[in-house]
């Protein structure tokens, strides 16, 4: 089976992935620019803290780069939406990728509870959680793959 | 000729600008382990964020993945916003703080 993303001799990437993948990765960005709009919890894993012990000095660093920070979220999410149909993405674009990928595995891992052992996954089809997880599996899959296609 | 009127010692303000001749003390950061992010991924970002080779980033990725935190990066309190910053970016769960 040829690899999903794979990097080719002049610094491209070919990306090999059926319409309806593609169909899914479109459909991540509104979902998640939504997301952003509103003042769901899950949120603060994409703003983490960076001063825990320092009330002041996190407000401080929060107003200072919040919205710099959610800017860049999105041009992430942007690209990878502009871009879900190509079979060719250059370094930038593919690293984009990857940021909007795990951008919204941090969302779904985070609301899904996922921990490091646990693998498991609702038996029952028809739990509203299944089709969460599989699409956090796919991006899974996906995430590593396009990791291993870009490291040196 | 004297010159005296423009060197006459008016009152001169104390510079306000003291707190920045006051050494920074190192500050440390901290990436964190969390159960989302993959291995793969975070050694790529401190490869890519830091310049690290691979043997370095896949230290410090064990370090985080099997010690629970590792200090990735250290210096002046803005090049450390900064660093913290740039791994928040890439969705790192990375805090700051002073090198005690």
């Amino acid at each position: 089976m040829t690899r999903a993303v794979r990097r080719s001799r002049k610094g491209y990437f070919e990306i090999r992935l059926p319409a309806s993948d593609r169909v899914l990765l479109r459909s991540l960005a509104p979902q998640m620019r939504e997301l952003l709009d509103s003042d769901d919890p899950v949120l603060e894993r994409l703003y983490p803290v960076a001063y825990p012990d320092d009330v002041d000095r996190e407000t401080e660093y929060r107003l200072l780069v919040r919205d710099e920070l959610r800017s860049s979220h999105e041009a992430a999410l942007a690209a990878l939406e502009e871009s879900a149909d190509a079979e060719r993405l250059d370094e930038e674009q593919l690293q984009a990728w990857m940021r909007a990928v795990n951008e919204v595995r941090l969302v779904i891992g985070t609301r899904l509870d996922v921990t490091e052992e646990g693998h498991e996954r609702p038996t029952d089809p028809d739990d509203p959680r299944s089709a969460a997880f599989a699409v956090y599996d796919y991006l899974t899959w996906l995430q590593g793959t396009i990791v291993e296609a870009l490291s040196p | 000729m004297s010159l005296s009127l423009s060197v006459a010692p008016a009152e001169v303000k104390e510079p306000e600008i003291e707190e920045v001749v006051t050494p920074d003390t190192p500050w440390v950061v901290i990436v964190w382990n969390d159960p989302i992010n993959l291995m793969s991924y975070v050694t790529f970002v401190l490869q890519k964020l830091f310049g690290y080779s691979r043997d370095k980033a896949t230290k410090l990725m064990l370090d985080v993945h099997l010690k629970g935190k590792a200090v990735v990066s250290n210096g002046t309190r803005e090049k450390a916003e900064l660093d913290v910053f740039r791994l928040h970016e890439h969705g790192l769960w990375a805090t700051m703080q002073h090198d005690d």
